[in-house]
């Protein structure tokens, strides 16, 4: 059996699911991976790369865990770079490397009101949180997403207080979302928990909310990985020290205040 | 068959197998602790160290290529002082042969640099990378001209004791043998070759470099025939030992390496396509050996019929 322990394995594909997605719009499934005897914390992620691969692609790619349940650990795909779009050709008995679970968790205060805040496929590390959360009553989501809603597992989050998804398809609706997401966050900035996963201009937004707010808000960061162990120092992000730190090792999440994004990108609906 | 048959002597160094990892691509060694037993490699060649701390080039400094990558680092490292106290401690010294990878601006500083990892138990080499692309000061420029080479190697070994020397060449240049030479002539007493070759990478959708550098450096199985080909160069042109270095990502591959001249190799874009690849091809090697009727390195090494 696999424990907590970082390790590299190769794991055999059980299923493949999909999700969905909408016409012309990158697909996404659920990809279950046998032997199912995996530990981890939500927020941790895996690295993945199948070996038929050949030297053609050399990273592995990091994908939330989604969950781990009797089948096997579950990982939520959207087919939109090189990488994902060859995991999306995946079929049951084929075989893939995974190395992890890597990196740190969400922090889970089981008393305290809790928001979960996910953009498109940044809901995947949110399915494990809402399942194996203490007291699910006290906590909520609030999903913003472009793809149909029926691509998305929502069904796994029936357990919380309450699940709001958005679909936001015009910047109207951004804009009214990102009003949405203010409001709501509002109701969480004494004394509440905010945890947020998404596009980086996403968590840009909840980042400028949370400390207009005061609201104590985690931040997952999507970046860009090589190694995911901590050694080739392509992930770095800037910390509150102004120190470069790895968001594999010493992420993937962070404290909003702790952490710096990028300047130079879009922030949510809105220009640079 | 005897894990002897694996056994590589260079000067002033054994390694237990000619596997040994690249710098920059293994962190400090302790990254990879849970996915081997570091003390089966033949050797670690950390992150390259600088005297103080240097926080490397702005994001993005990585973009995947076919067969490769590109990486624009700029040597981020946590300086010399933190590596002795925080990580070398760590490391199997004793059962593996640590080596540092030095990086400096001139060639006073390297000599200093040197002085100080050579004063160090639990050192079993200096790697003196003269040839990173992605710095602005020293860098490739160093590896671009063996005056320089032969100047910094000097300085090194002057101030590394009894410590061995490895000088990593640079593929950037018109001709490998004469920078091979000049860091032989220089007191070299092993060469690396090679580091990453310059490279780019662009976005037609938002017609920006991939890299927030511009230039990053190439390396991964795309560089493998232009290592093999500067690996065979080079140890025609000088009687040191060569470690080869460039797309290695099979035990295969490593005898490919030797076959044209090299002592050793060093694993390197391999261990991100999976944690455990070094340790891996260490392992298999000697049974890929035995399947291919190679009683031993020693025999097989530079016996390609050309």
């Amino acid at each position: 059996m696999l424990a907590s322990r970082n390790n590299c394995q190769d794991l055999r594909v059980v299923r493949m699911t999909p999700l969905g997605g909408g016409e012309g719009a990158p697909p996404l499934f659920e990809l279950v991976l046998s032997p199912p005897g995996w530990d981890f914390r939500p927020g941790q992620f895996v690295m993945i790369r199948p070996p038929e691969w050949g030297l053609d692609l050399v990273w592995g790619r990091p994908l939330s865990i989604a969950d781990v349940r009797e089948d096997g650990l579950r990982l939520l795909v959207q087919a939109i770079g090189r990488g994902t779009r060859r995991l999306s050709e995946l079929r049951p008995g084929q075989v893939v490397t995974v190395w992890g679970p890597l990196g740190n968790s969400f922090a889970v205060e089981p008393d305290k009101p809790t928001l979960l805040l996910a953009g498109g496929i940044g809901i995947a590390p949110f399915v494990g949180y809402a399942r194996r959360h203490p007291k699910p009553e006290n906590v909520t989501l609030l999903f913003g997403h472009r793809l149909p809603a029926e691509s998305y597992p929502l069904a796994d989050f029936g357990g919380l207080r309450k699940a709001e998804a958005v679909r936001e398809q015009n910047p109207e609706q951004l804009a009214r979302f990102i009003d949405h997401l203010g409001q709501t966050m509002r109701g969480y900035a004494h004394g509440g928990l905010v945890l947020a996963c998404g596009p980086e201009p996403f968590l840009r937004t909840v980042r400028k909310l949370a400390l207009t707010l005061k609201a104590r808000a985690q931040l997952s960061l999507e970046n860009r990985m090589a190694c995911g162990v901590g050694a080739c120092l392509g992930c770095v992000a800037r910390n509150g020290k102004d120190q470069l730190v790895q968001t594999c090792t010493h992420g993937p999440v962070f404290w909003a205040e702790d952490v710096f994004l990028s300047e130079d990108a879009a922030p949510l609906g809105g220009k640079p | 068959m005897s894990s002897l048959d694996t056994i590589v002597r260079l000067p002033g160094l054994t390694l237990k197998n000619p596997v040994l990892t690249a710098s920059g691509t293994f962190g400090y060694g302790l990254e990879f602790a849970r996915y081997g037993n570091l003390a089966d490699l033949g050797g670690i060649v950390v992150k390259g160290l600088s005297l103080k701390p240097r926080q490397g080039n702005p994001m993005p400094r990585i973009a995947e290529t076919p067969c490769g990558m590109l990486n624009a680092i700029g040597i981020q490292n946590i300086g010399v002082e933190a590596f002795l106290r925080d990580k070398l401690p760590f490391l199997p010294w004793r059962e593996t042969a640590v080596i540092a990878n030095l990086y400096a601006c001139d060639a006073h500083e390297f000599g200093e640099l040197a002085a100080v990892l050579a004063s160090v138990e639990g050192m079993a080499a200096l790697e003196v990378n003269v040839s990173c692309p992605n710095v602005k000061e020293g860098g490739v420029a160093f590896g671009q001209n063996p005056g320089q080479i032969r100047a910094v190697t000097e300085e090194v070994k002057r101030n590394a004791g009894s410590k061995p020397v490895i000088v990593k060449l640079s593929p950037n240049v018109t001709d490998i043998a004469d920078a091979a030479r000049a860091a032989v002539d220089g007191g070299a007493d092993m060469l690396s070759c090679i580091n990453t070759l310059m490279g780019m990478a662009v976005d037609i959708r938002t017609r920006k470099p991939r890299l927030a550098n511009v230039y990053g450096g190439l390396s991964g199985p795309a560089i493998k025939p232009v290592a093999l080909r500067c690996v065979h160069q080079v140890c025609r042109a000088v009687s040191v030992p060569v470690i080869g270095v460039g797309g290695i990502a099979s035990a295969e591959d490593i005898l490919d390496f030797i076959l044209v001249g090299a002592h050793a190799v060093q694993v390197g874009t391999a261990n991100f396509m999976r944690p455990d690849a070094a340790f891996r091809m260490a392992s298999e090697l000697p049974a890929l050996m035995e399947k291919l009727g190679i009683g031993g390195l020693d025999d097989f090494r530079g016996s390609l019929r050309a």
